[in-house]
């Protein structure tokens, strides 16, 4: 994977898995020995957040700024004050899960004038194949387009992140390699890295910038 | 190669219910089951169909009554305290025999309680909920293939029986994400000539309604409708059984907390303890036979809910009593772990020797 940039920013279609790609890159950038800061500004998932891997990534030793309500009751769209420091502050690598769709990239553009500014950033679109809405590459780049609308910065680059969960088998990340391709040919965009669970890592080395990732563990 | 797709669950209700043919769409946003109404919103338009956000879920359930009339196929959906307030039209479609789906993906209550996963409304859903003698067709899918499955299914039952269909969810398997195999495009194959849908001058009015101005005749529709209700509870049970032929310890549960359940059991049979697991797929009808016949073996049950317990009082109806029945539950929006259903069943084992 090339250089990390100071911040990095995962934003995505519905669902596209952004806050696994979020966790396991900052787990990834604080394996290099970098300092690191995960920050969940998704708005709009009400379950299922970065929250739910706080404990591994304090172990890890990857600092975390979580929403102050999220997994609660309390359905608001509220940000920690905590983030500004972050996108301001440059003594710690930020990696942002920024919430789905062209809504949750809305909560982004507070933060935008900071991160032009400074102007070593990464916005990834993560992008996942077997999702109903984004099944081609055309209608993941209306997706894109809906998100970039809505965000001030310009997309840099591209995550493959396509799998069925669990059941993924290395022919289903394989036959969405030619489909990551043309994406990133459509948008302009390279491809950062495609985003494979660990245990599948080696028999998809073929596809391109292959990404190791683990999955958050549900208890059904 | 796979012709799965990665689907929240309640995207997979609204992929399902286009393939069955529906084409009308009435809600209101409610956490968590927005997800339908976000995925109607951008499918129906592409494919002529319609999706109306109402001003409110009173609105969107009249709508639904409407559409019904007309003979389409309709839905509406919403969370817990949205269900409430369409009570009264629930009441006025059963009152009408009309066919509709309705689904609740529950939160926790009661009031605007909160927004995480619940079975709260297990009482609401298969006793009533609104005013009068009815029944809903209701059922409980347990996984994200389920909420397209049961969709499919529900659309077909409520046609067959003229009566509307509930998808009783909680919002975990509606927020959970699940590889799906959406089910194929399918159609009603039931005719529908009680339909509102002009005469052409060829035939007399039909008329869609729920008020009798003679008692009589309002009592006689209530006694034709309860057989038809008689046919349900005699058709259409679906259970899903696990390791319950030779059980001594036989959890119920239904949704989410069946899957925590079973990985109980299955925790359980490690150790030794001779646990099975009831899975209600319907839960009106309830399947009472499978209660009945694990009672001949079992020593007891426990019911497992995410509600102050509800399901458990079926259960015992089932069994007649016979045998004890425990409560195994998390309320307001919290839900059982493995664990938790493990020490139950361990505790049930151990008593009543």
């Amino acid at each position: 994977m090339r250089s990390p940039k100071r911040v990095t920013l995962f934003c995505g279609h519905y669902g596209s898995g952004k806050t696994n790609c979020a966790v396991n890159y900052a787990l990834w950038l604080k394996a290099q020995g970098l300092p690191v800061t995960l920050a969940d500004i998704d708005v709009v998932n009400p379950y299922f957040r970065s929250r739910d891997s706080e404990e591994t990534l304090r172990n890890a030793g990857v600092e975390v700024i979580a929403l102050p309500y999220a997994n609660s009751n309390v359905d608001l769209p509220a940000l920690p004050s905590e983030v500004y420091g972050l996108v301001q502050r440059r003594d710690t690598y930020a990696v942002l899960d920024i919430g789905g769709d062209d809504r949750g990239a809305l909560a982004l553009g507070r933060f935008a004038p900071y991160i032009l500014k400074e102007n070593d950033f990464d916005l990834l679109d993560v992008v996942n194949f077997y999702r109903p809405l984004t099944r081609t590459p055309g209608e993941a780049l209306e997706a894109l387009r809906e998100i970039a609308a809505s965000t001030s910065l310009s997309f840099t680059g591209v995550v493959n992140d396509s799998n069925l969960g669990e059941e993924t088998t290395a022919a289903d990340v394989l036959r969405t390699v030619p489909m990551a391709a043309e994406f990133c040919r459509l948008a302009g965009l390279p491809l950062k890295f495609t985003a494979v669970r660990g245990n599948l890592a080696e028999s998809v080395s073929a596809a391109p910038e292959v990404f190791p990732i683990r999955l958050q563990k549900k208890p059904f | 190669m796979s012709e799965k797709v990665l689907m929240k669950g309640n995207e997979a209700i609204a992929e399902a219910a286009i393939r069955a043919g529906c084409r009308h769409y009435f809600g209101y946003p409610i956490t968590p089951q927005t997800e339908l109404a976000a995925y109607m919103a951008k499918r129906m338009p592409k494919i002529g169909g319609v999706f109306l956000q109402a001003e409110s879920e009173i609105s969107a359930i009249n709508m639904v009554y409407g559409v019904s009339s007309a003979g389409k196929r309709v839905m509406t959906s919403s969370s817990s305290p949205g269900i409430s307030l369409k009570q009264e039209g629930i009441s006025y479609i059963a009152g009408s025999d009309l066919p509709a789906l309705i689904v609740n993906v529950e939160r926790g209550g009661p009031g605007l309680g909160g927004i995480q996963p619940s079975q709260a409304d297990y009482f609401q859903a298969t006793k009533g909920g609104g005013h009068g003698d009815y029944h809903l067709i209701v059922l409980t899918p347990a996984s994200v293939q389920e909420m397209a499955d049961l969709t499919a299914l529900a659309f077909d039952l409520a046609d067959r029986y003229r009566m509307p269909a509930m998808l009783l969810a909680d919002g975990t398997v509606g927020q959970m994400m699940e590889p799906v195999e959406l089910p194929a495009e399918s159609a009603p194959t039931v005719e529908k000539p009680w339909a509102v849908t002009g005469t052409g001058m060829a035939r007399p009015h039909n008329i869609v309604n729920s008020l009798y101005l003679q008692p009589d005749e309002l009592e006689r529709t209530n006694f034709e409708r309860f057989e038809r209700y008689k046919q349900v509870e005699e058709n259409e049970v679906r259970v899903e059984e696990f390791m319950t032929e030779d059980a001594d310890v036989v959890v119920v549960a239904f949704g989410i907390a069946a899957r925590v359940s079973k990985n109980a059991v299955v925790a359980a049979r490690k150790q030794g303890i001779k646990a099975g697991l009831i899975r209600p797929i319907t839960v009106w009808p309830f399947p009472k036979q499978a209660i009945e016949k694990a009672a001949a073996h079992a020593k007891g049950f426990i019911s497992v809910e995410l509600s102050m317990g509800q399901m458990i009082e079926d259960v015992k109806l089932a069994c007649a009593c016979s045998r004890p029945v425990a409560l195994c539950n998390r309320a307001g929006g919290m839900s059982p772990a493995p664990d938790q259903v493990l020490d139950a069943i361990i505790n049930m084992q151990g008593g009543n020797e």
